[in-house]
């Protein structure tokens, strides 16, 4: 066993435990966590495929932005473990069918990839050599040459959602003093402040 | 010798000692920097700092360290023990690993990757960790005032932070440090670095860094006159030095970021004088003295005004200058100042 096996077994069992942790502990950020050490093998494993780019992203947008949105919320959560712990076996069922069909799509995707017929081309199309092309590049050239509409759309459905999500949860309160910062920036300090020289003993 | 540096046993204990001599020169200068930070913000209030702990009080430093690291450690009764104790682990590991690959000069990097601002990026990003653990696990008031305002503010700056640097990524075409620096060099010395072409985003970045790294002026997650001390106040004895001292690494490492991306890195300004490591140290310095002017001569922003900043006016500014660096970049403007692909990656 070289030393490439004995660090993908580290990253794969580590990515393996943060996920289980992630399921079975007890309190919701505690969770969180174990599902951050979970994105972060994940993102060693990339890098043992070579695909540098891909893990700096996945740490990037996931760990970094994703799950420290998550905690926040989750942080200012007010609930109540033990009642929580008593719900899990409530759950189990639906999670146990969501993880089955998840496992079969993987099955199928996998088999495809294997064993179709059209799989032995469908492998050796992409793959640019790694000697000359960085995986940034190749993967810069494959997403705004070859898939740029498909990439556009993606963005838009992005888009989308979010002035969606904006839209939703957007109110305007009319009881709520505001900050106007324009109004704030433009005060004449001569007109709001006064100075004034106070004798002792006498006052204003 | 040779012959054993190329077994993997070798390679290790070599990228272990590379590893060690870069947490030794960071430590050091992070001794020496906090005495300086002292020193300049005294001198500004005309006070006379630290001086009785050695010559000047240069050692004022390592007595503090040492007395932090001799005092009780006093865990509160409702504290989440395991993710208070880490908290302080991973702010600093967080903000040292990051060094692992910024060069110091050509060549001297213990990890060459093509995708070293990423890295850093990515790093830098996971830094907010250690402050929100901190603010939660504290199970207190204060300290989870100071870590949700610390995570909103990290993250509204880290995303100017990307943009700036994906203009420099535009100019040079690579994403290697290495490579951003060979892309500076030209016959003008000084004014052939990227400052003068990405003028405009110096400033942008180096108010940005002083949000990332929560320093005066936008100190908010630890503003001692609303929060007492933030995400830090039950944190005592060696928890919370390491907390201040991955504070100032990673103060450090903006530093050290600005002089790769815009002045040239370990270039000499001068054309003719030979380049090197003291150039790179200089200028980091240089860039700390006035991270502590900052920090001695403004006051504290509110924080709506904070906010208000990051995402109304950076983020616009940052986001039109990567659309303007692509067209000047594309049409060679200026005689090819933002296309640096020849020279660079």
């Amino acid at each position: 066993m070289g030393v490439a096996d004995l660090v993908f077994y580290l990253f794969a069992i580590t990515t393996l435990a943060g996920g289980l942790m992630t399921v079975v502990s007890k309190n919701p950020v505690h969770s969180v966590l174990w599902l951050v050490s979970a994105f972060l093998s994940a993102a060693g494993l990339f890098i043992l495929l070579g695909a540098e780019f891909v893990a700096m992203l996945l740490v990037i947008v996931y760990v970094g932005a994703v799950m420290v949105l998550f905690l926040f919320v989750v942080m200012m959560l007010d609930v109540d473990y033990e009642e929580l712990r008593g719900q899990m076996a409530k759950y189990v069922p639906l999670a146990l069918l969501i993880g089955t069909i998840f496992l079969m799509d993987l099955g199928l995707a996998f088999g495809n990839w294997e064993f179709a017929e059209t799989a032995k081309a469908a492998r050796a199309a992409p793959a640019p050599d790694l000697g000359e092309l960085h995986n940034t590049a190749a993967l810069g050239r494959l997403i705004y040459d070859d898939y740029l509409y498909l990439f556009q759309a993606a963005g838009l459905i992005l888009l989308v959602a979010m002035v969606g999500a904006i839209v939703l949860s957007l109110r305007h309160r009319k009881d709520v003093k505001r900050q106007n910062v324009v109004e704030q920036m433009h005060r004449d300090p001569a007109k709001s402040m006064e100075l004034k020289d106070v004798k002792p003993g006498q006052g204003l | 010798m040779a012959e054993f540096l190329q077994t993997p046993l070798g390679i290790a204990l070599l990228i272990l000692a590379q590893g060690l001599a870069i947490i030794a020169f960071v430590m050091i200068s992070l001794l020496f920097l906090v005495y300086g930070d002292r020193k300049i913000w005294a001198a500004v209030q005309m006070r006379r700092g630290p001086n009785i702990v050695g010559a000047f009080g240069l050692l004022q430093s390592v007595a503090d360290a040492l007395k932090y690291v001799v005092k009780e450690v006093v865990i509160p009764a409702g504290a989440d023990k395991a993710v208070f104790v880490l908290a302080p682990l991973v702010a600093f590991v967080m903000s040292m690993i990051a060094w692992a690959v910024i060069p110091f000069n050509d060549g001297w990097v213990l990890a060459d990757l093509n995708v070293a601002i990423l890295y850093v990026f990515a790093v830098s990003s996971l830094e907010v960790y250690g402050i929100i653990m901190g603010g939660w696990a504290s199970n207190s008031k204060y300290p989870f005032l100071g870590s949700l305002r610390s995570a909103a503010q990290m993250i509204s700056y880290e995303v100017s932070i990307g943009l700036i640097i994906i203009g420099v990524v535009l100019s040079t075409g690579s994403l290697n440090f290495t490579d951003i620096v060979h892309a500076q060099a030209g016959p003008y010395g000084f004014f052939s670095w990227y400052w003068l072409p990405h003028l405009p985003m110096v400033v942008l970045f180096f108010i940005s860094a002083l949000a990332e790294t929560n320093r005066p002026p936008f100190d908010l997650p630890e503003a001692e006159s609303e929060l007492v001390a933030g995400y830090q106040v039950e944190y005592s004895s060696t928890m919370f030095l390491l907390f201040m001292a991955g504070e100032y690494i990673a103060i450090f490492l903006m530093c050290a970021l600005i002089t790769l991306l815009f002045f040239g890195g370990w270039l000499s300004p001068i054309p003719g004088l030979p380049d090197g490591v003291l150039w790179m140290v200089a200028k980091m310095v240089f860039f700390f003295f006035i991270f502590a002017m900052v920090k001695a001569i403004t006051p504290r922003y509110r924080y709506d005004q904070l906010m208000r900043i990051g995402w109304k006016v950076f983020l616009p500014l940052s986001l039109a200058w990567v659309v303007i660096v692509a067209f000047l970049a594309k049409y060679e403007a200026f005689g090819g100042a933002w296309a640096r692909w020849a020279t660079g990656g």
